[in-house]
């Protein structure tokens, strides 16, 4: 039988300083799936993505992508990454559109290998599938932070990744063009076969459109389906109602007496 | 005008080593400007003339050491202090930028010690300091000659990679790029080309021609392609320029190539502001 497991998180703790950021975590993504990772500020979820990318080591436990340790892994064309590089990067760095995205074809060439002319029609391809390929010869550092995200794309895109990761791509984008980024993001799943595993803060939108969910704070503390998470938020959101409505119940009484 | 510079040798020698210098100067000057290292080149150059003083100082006081070219031993002392920088960077992950005045004030002040130990120099330390069109031996020239070429094999195998990690280092390390490695060669490419810039523009100015041309380049250029060739197409042109005007005013290169660098700039500057002023008035903004 074929492992379809792209990602596996196998009790891996990691601590900053003294501080664990993350605890006996474990959890897998499989090929195809599309995995929100959420969880309040300082929960370590951004730790865990940089421990997926061999950022940072474990100090417990292993993780391999592809079938390979991290430690070992090079096949780094499989993997695209994404940022909150709107955030940044030098807006000034003289760069042309079509160049960002070209360079997102190092990983797939190697060392000692050129950028050709077929590379530069891979870039404007990659481009035209986020819908920026009209500002191909634009700077970088002009476009709207919503444009230069979609360019950040089609630059994870190019090297024709199958897992795509992104840490809180939304950051910095207006409201208007987030909507029009998880429509992208879908079609990048459905349509073109990308596992993605995207950190998130904004849980309403982004459990709209995954197919997975992860809860993160310090160690896993869910993680299913996007059905089963709105059951489980439910269930959560209930007990912590009538927690609340007990508590005002409480205060009334103690007020009123 | 130019006539002169194919009448003498040292003139020939003074002007091919300045043409050299003003192409892999503002080559890699880009590379250290958008990775926001200028004054890296700043503390090398300072270190450069501690090597300098070495070798005059050795020279002096060791009787067996006769003839020993200078700009050798700045060499070496350059690419001494690229490694420790990159040591001293590794030391404060989160003070990086402290191993420029660390390198920078040591090599001054281990300059100043050996220079006063000889009690001066014959040699002029002057020309050292802002350049000369006399200094350049025929052997300084091919040195600078084997240098530029294998700063530019480098920078073609590896321009992908250079520029990956000037723009984005997370995306290089996800790139499989060995990032460490690559800017250790890019740090001794810089150590070689300030050592081997020294006797035209001078250690004080040798970091002017790395990042003025850029400076202005990086006002009109639309790609990362076009800020490299206009920054080699400043700094040839002020190399050029400065070298004509060093020799018929007597002055040392160093001033009028730095000069002309700064004058090309001011006209960039103000030539970008009134075609967007023009943009703007046309668009009716």
């Amino acid at each position: 039988m074929i492992d379809c497991k792209i990602v596996k998180v196998n009790s891996v703790s990691f601590k900053y300083e003294k501080e664990w950021a993350i605890k006996h975590a474990n959890f897998t993504v499989d090929k195809g799936q599309f995995v929100a990772m959420i969880g309040p500020n300082g929960s370590g979820k951004s730790t865990l993505v940089n421990l997926i990318l061999g950022f940072i080591k474990p100090n417990i436990g292993s993780i391999q992508v592809f079938n390979q340790s991290i430690k070992q892994f090079d096949d780094w064309k499989e993997i695209g990454y994404i940022s909150q590089q709107v955030n940044r990067f030098n807006g000034g760095f003289p760069a042309s559109v079509l160049e960002v995205v070209k360079s997102g074809l190092v990983s797939r060439l190697g060392m000692f290998r050129f950028l050709k002319r077929e590379h530069t029609q891979k870039a404007i391809e990659a481009l035209k599938i986020v819908e920026m390929e009209k500002f191909a010869k634009a700077k970088i550092g002009e476009l709207s932070g919503g444009q230069q995200q979609r360019v950040f794309i089609a630059r994870a895109l190019v090297s024709d990744p199958s897992l795509l990761i992104l840490d809180e791509p939304t950051v910095g984008i207006d409201a208007k063009h987030v909507n029009d980024f998880y429509d992208l993001l879908g079609r990048l799943n459905k349509k073109n076969g990308i596992t993605l595993l995207m950190i998130s803060h904004d849980i309403g939108t982004i459990t709209k459109h995954a197919t997975h969910v992860v809860c993160v704070n310090k160690a896993i503390s869910f993680q299913g389906t996007s059905d089963e998470y709105k059951q489980f938020n439910k269930q959560n959101f209930t007990h912590v109602h009538e927690h609340m409505d007990q508590q005002l119940i409480h205060d009334h009484v103690e007020v009123t007496s | 005008m130019f006539e002169v510079f194919f009448k003498y040798e040292f003139l020939q020698n003074a002007a091919v080593t300045g043409m050299l210098v003003g192409l892999v100067g503002p080559l890699l000057g880009v590379f250290i400007v958008v990775r926001r290292l200028s004054l890296i080149a700043d503390a090398l150059s300072h270190i450069t003339l501690t090597g300098i003083a070495a070798s005059l100082l050795l020279e002096k006081k060791v009787a067996m050491i006769t003839d020993l070219n200078p700009v050798y031993l700045g060499m070496v002392f350059s690419v001494l202090g690229a490694v420790l920088i990159e040591r001293i960077r590794k030391m404060y992950k989160n003070y990086e930028e402290l191993a420029i005045p660390i390198i920078l004030s040591g090599g001054i002040g281990l300059g100043v010690l050996l220079i006063s130990l000889a009690d001066g120099f014959n040699t002029d330390l002057f020309s050292y300091l802002f350049g000369s069109v006399a200094a350049v031996s025929r052997s300084n020239m091919w040195t600078v000659l084997i240098i530029t070429i294998i700063v530019l094999v480098i920078v073609v195998l590896f321009y992908k990679e250079l520029f990956v990690l000037s723009f984005d280092e997370d995306h290089a390390k996800v790139s499989g790029v060995k990032g460490r490695w690559i800017h250790l060669l890019f740090i001794l490419m810089v150590a070689l080309v300030i050592a081997s810039s020294m006797q035209v523009v001078g250690i004080l100015l040798v970091s002017a021609l790395m990042t003025l041309p850029v400076a202005s380049a990086l006002k009109i250029a639309k790609s990362f392609k076009q800020t490299i060739a206009l920054s080699v197409l400043f700094g040839e042109t002020s190399v050029l320029i400065g070298l004509v005007l060093a020799y018929h005013l007597s002055v040392p290169p160093g001033g009028t190539i730095v000069m002309i660098t700064i004058l090309i700039l001011i006209v960039t500057i103000v030539s970008k502001n009134v075609s967007t002023s023009f943009f703007m008035v046309k668009e009716g903004v």
